[in-house]
């Protein structure tokens, strides 16, 4: 590689890490100045940990993703199937445009949409009904597409002779289904779980209007503590954050590299 | 055997073309119902023609300008990263994409934060500035920072797509380029640019889409009373003074009918499903 375009790349990166990794640096700093480090200390991290809103917003958002994760998952995965054995063209394609609107639509929109129908149902009803669940139906809402999505291209995949073949010797559809089908598919079914649940995690727009006031997310209450002012307890939050993610992004890349190596055993871990 | 299966058929994909029409079809269509009505339900296109009086207009088009610049940045920062990177040998290539990746898998308002801390008047760019004897500036508050946070929230969504389209052009198709004659600029120009369309076409609709309807980075990073569309939008649905879901709908429903024909004219670009897998 020319030395020009190594300089080029070292730019960029330095531009994309740098907030984060001052931000990092100043996770350390004993006092809460923006712009000189006074010494080391633990104290935002200590602040951070004792501070109960933030430890139940977390807790909050990994329910929430994990929840919504797994029913838009099994949901998605029942869609994709039934879409991709659809006969009609035009009704799979309605179906799948109708689907992908989430994914389109500005975030905004899709959330002020939902709030606009359970702002309408809680008046029908009575009493307001933003809370735990508005939050999950509006997360399996925009988690579907990415499920459906990341299924769909291995069912197409998969050689269609297969479930046929599994129920001439013998299987009823469900059987072919899940000795069959569903090992092929596997793949596409985990990718889309983890897609669900980090883009349930990292969720704010849309969270932000299908929330209510009793069941917080923790985008939404790093929006409530960051919005124009200051908190060194966030600093630390951050850094946190982008360690994990780190963490998990290395594991990744280190078991993709050493499943590259290892010569390749189909059905090993069935 | 054959109709037996069809019933199943359509139990399967039933529970979801339900959950659809419910949360996806009818808060569309109540988005319609307020956008045109008024405050007594009673229909009234006025929620539209207000657009032109009270300002909205003028903030619309801001919006649009503010996203095509970022836009219009990103693509020119990240296509020569996606190249280059693209160029590197596989394990570097995969360090690269995962450092590019990196910083979108951090939520977009810690990021925000993390630039507004820099940025910050008493932060650490503008005590270097001043220590080297520029005085005064303000980084943050201002219009650019906003470009500025655009760019650098969604410059990862124009590298990747880019670059998994260029990392995958035929080595031979170059090779063939090079050996009928052209140089390596033309190569660039008259096999690579056309052949990475799709990536570059998915690339700006991932960076547009996100900056048009922003209103976090717009609060954090610009001036007091600073606004986009997105600020229009959700002080209609958020503030308890100033609510009017009739309004905020009319907005949304008008942001939303410009960023399908945006979407729309981007597709015509790149007749080629194999973009993104977004069917439209």
């Amino acid at each position: 590689m020319k030395i020009g375009s190594k300089l080029y790349m070292a730019l960029v990166f330095a531009l994309l890490y740098a907030p984060i990794v001052v931000l990092i640096v100043f996770s350390f700093n004993s006092s809460n100045s923006m712009a000189v480090f006074e010494g080391f200390s633990l104290k935002w991290y200590k602040e951070l940990f004792s501070n109960e809103a933030a430890i139940t917003a977390l807790m909050n958002s990994l329910i929430l993703a994990l929840s919504s994760a797994l029913i838009s998952t099994f949901f998605g995965t029942v869609a994709a199937v039934g879409i991709h054995k659809m006969r009609s063209r035009y009704v799979k394609s309605a179906v799948m445009n109708v689907t992908n609107v989430p994914m389109m639509n500005p975030d905004i929109v899709t959330g002020i949409s939902m709030m606009l129908l359970f702002a309408l149902c809680g008046t029908l009803i009575g009493n307001g009904i933003l809370g735990f669940w508005t939050l999950l139906i509006a997360h399996i809402t925009f988690n579907l597409p990415y499920v459906i999505l990341s299924v769909m291209p291995k069912l197409k995949q998969m050689d269609p002779r297969l479930p046929e073949a599994a129920m001439d010797l013998g299987c009823t559809p469900l059987q072919a289904f899940f000795k069959v089908e569903l090992h092929e598919i596997l793949p596409g079914i985990f990718s889309g779980l983890l897609m669900a649940f980090t883009l349930s995690l990292d969720d704010f727009v849309i969270s932000y209007f299908c929330a209510g006031n009793t069941f917080q997310t923790l985008p939404i209450y790093i929006y409530s503590q960051t919005k124009k002012r200051v908190t060194p307890d966030m600093n630390a939050l951050c850094a946190i954050i982008f360690v994990t993610i780190l963490i998990l992004l290395l594991v990744r890349n280190f078991a993709a590299d050493r499943q590259s190596k290892r010569p390749a055993r189909k059905g090993s871990h069935n | 055997m054959v109709k037996k299966r069809s019933i199943a058929q359509r139990l399967l994909a039933a529970p979801h073309i339900l959950w659809s029409v419910l949360f996806i079809v009818a808060p569309l269509a109540i988005v319609v119902f307020y956008a045109f009505t008024d405050a007594a339900f009673h229909f009234s296109i006025n929620n539209f023609t207000r657009l032109f009086d009270d300002g909205t207009f003028e903030v619309f088009t801001l919006s649009l300008a503010f996203a095509f610049c970022a836009t219009c940045i990103c693509l020119v920062i990240a296509y020569p990263l996606a190249y280059f990177i693209s160029r590197a040998n596989k394990k570097t290539q995969n360090t690269l994409v995962m450092l590019s990746m990196l910083p979108m898998w951090m939520n977009f308002l810690l990021r925000t934060y993390a630039l507004s801390f820099l940025m910050e008047d008493t932060g650490v760019l503008n005590t270097i500035l001043s220590a080297i004897g520029i005085d005064g500036v303000s980084l943050i508050n201002t219009p650019g920072a906003v470009i500025f946070g655009m760019v650098y929230n969604f410059l990862p969504y124009m590298i990747l797509p880019i670059h998994s389209v260029i990392s995958k052009i035929d080595k031979n198709v170059i090779e063939a380029a090079e050996d009928l004659g052209c140089n390596r600029f033309q190569v660039i120009l008259k096999v690579i640019m056309p052949l990475s369309l799709p990536g570059i076409v998915s690339g700006i609709t991932m960076v547009f889409v996100p900056s048009v309807s922003t209103f976090y980075i717009s609060q954090q990073l610009g001036p007091t009373d600073f606004v986009l569309i997105g600020d229009v939008i959700e002080t209609y649905f958020k503030s308890a003074a100033a609510s009017s879901y009739h309004l905020g709908s009319a907005i949304s429903l008008v942001l939303m009918i410009l960023i399908f024909i945006c979407m729309a004219v981007m597709n015509r670009f790149s007749d080629d499903d194999s973009a993104g897998g977004i069917m439209v």
